[in-house]
């Protein structure tokens, strides 16, 4: 391995830090900021010394701290706290399983599903998960279209609704 | 008396509590209504059908608006930690509530010191809080679907949406995640898992598998766990013993959801109107007859 490949695959390891949110609303809009600005952020859980019980945290290069503070400020997003990581950190889940009814196909995405009438692409149904605005998340998109419903990215401030965004998201590519 | 804690998905619901009834397809408490669409809404109207059937007492409702940020979970868990030692109730069932472990702590702790505690019943958002805090064993019924159930069986997760891949990988081999959730202290005295078959189980293994009738459209249903959780606590709240209310509310639950005759686009409140019919049918089935199995 060259010197210049173990200092990079070095520099993978410790240099990385997270930015903790006040809820995980605030953790969408910061993904989808940094995303848009070209920064190599991922969506992650947090170590348990921080957990509180529906966490996500963004795990972001420590180096570009102020580039990305500063990216976050401008949109009026600011985190509660920024830490080096130290630890491994909590995967979101990314496996999908779906299931074809004839007329409706539903994704599930960990605890949480979403079904939709093929023809149509109309929501019919949106089911699981335990974090309370999944009952928010069904009355505002149950019954419109796919690609006319808020998408659980915009409306959802929970676990759940980010794994309905990701149901959401597959369905999308699926219909 | 059962009471059930939890969320309207409207965030000017105020934080409220009262007896529970059902007035054209809305939940009503003190005045103030909820649709029966899914969520502690449709537990409760679950709850109610079940109570007036047995000729029990309305369940009481503690319920506030919350659509996610916390705020309303929040202020309800204060609410509680001051209130529930004036409360008298037999069985408590929590709900759709903010997952949060310190809050969860103080709950517990004060409905633990109440002069008689009820029988505890997590489900959603409180069980992920119940687990995450290590004191699942002090519930007497948790009721996870499959999904659910791996959470628990996951040791390292907080939260379903961590549930490492080869946990999930085995979602359909229940008995082993429910195995593996008691041995790592993170299920209740009694786990009903809503599924196909639904599994009722304890420490000692599995009690019985409901498998009939089968209405594959109800896993798509939002609100259809929702009822199960509602039915088995009226059941348990009425003084049945808590394996025996889970057995009947699982078969309760897939009658009625059967003679709905549902597709994936059914909504939930076309099968809450079936629960009374069904509930009379397996009280008069029992003993067991058909769709359950003792294991």
């Amino acid at each position: 391995m060259s010197l210049l490949k173990l200092f990079k695959k070095k520099g993978d390891l410790q240099g990385r830090g997270i930015l903790v949110f006040e809820n995980t609303s605030e953790v969408i809009r910061g993904e989808r900021v940094l995303q848009d600005a070209g920064w190599k952020i991922r969506v992650m859980g947090p170590p348990p010394e921080i957990r509180t019980g529906c966490d996500l945290i963004i795990e972001f290069p420590l180096m570009e701290e102020l580039n990305i503070l500063r990216s976050l400020q401008g949109a009026g997003i600011e985190p509660l706290q920024v830490v080096p990581v130290n630890s491994p950190l909590l995967q979101p889940v990314d496996i999908f399983q779906t299931k074809d009814f004839g007329q409706h196909l539903m994704v599930r995405a960990a605890n949480m599903k979403l079904t939709v009438d093929k023809t149509t692409h109309t929501v019919v149904n949106i089911s699981g998960g335990g974090c309370p605005d999944v009952p928010y998340l069904a009355q505002e998109m149950v019954g419109k279209l796919l690609d006319e419903a808020p998408s659980p990215r915009e409306i959802g401030h929970t676990l759940c609704g980010y794994a309905l965004q990701l149901a959401y998201e597959e369905m999308t590519r699926r219909c | 008396m059962l009471a059930v804690v939890g969320t309207v998905p409207e965030p000017d619901f105020p934080l409220i509590t009262g007896k529970v009834v059902l007035v054209d397809g809305d939940v009503c408490i003190e005045g103030e209504r909820a649709p029966i669409n899914r969520g502690t809404p449709a537990l409760l109207a679950a709850a109610v059908k079940v109570c007036e059937a047995l000729g029990q007492p309305a369940p009481m409702g503690c319920l506030v608006g919350d659509t996610g940020l916390g705020k309303g979970s929040r202020r309800l868990y204060k609410y509680l930690t001051q209130e529930v030692g004036r409360w008298d109730v037999k069985a408590m069932a929590f709900h759709y509530l903010q997952p949060d472990v310190d809050w969860h702590n103080r709950v517990l702790f004060a409905v633990q010191d109440m002069a008689e505690p009820p029988l505890l019943i997590a489900d959603a958002g409180f069980m992920y809080a119940a687990k995450m805090s290590g004191l699942s064993c002090d519930y007497a019924l948790f009721t996870p679907d499959v999904g659910e159930l791996a959470f628990l069986a996951d040791e390292e997760a907080p939260h379903p949406f961590y549930t490492r891949g080869f946990i999930l990988h085995e979602d359909m081999k229940v008995p082993g995640l429910i195995e593996r959730a008691y041995a790592h202290q993170n299920a209740a005295a009694c786990l009903l898992v809503k599924g196909q078959p639904d599994y009722v189980a304890g420490r000692d293994g599995i009690h019985a598998a409901i498998d009939m009738p089968v209405a594959e459209a109800m896993e798509a249903i939002g609100g259809t766990g929702d009822t199960v959780t509602g039915i088995v606590a009226a059941l348990v709240a009425s003084g049945m013993d808590v394996r025996e209310a889970a057995v009947l509310a699982a078969r309760v639950n897939r009658l009625a959801g059967y003679a709905a005759r549902p597709t994936p686009a059914t909504q939930v409140m076309d099968i809450v109107a079936h629960i009374p019919a069904a509930l009379s049918q397996v009280l008069a089935d029992i003993p067991l007859s058909a769709g359950g199995r003792h294991g």
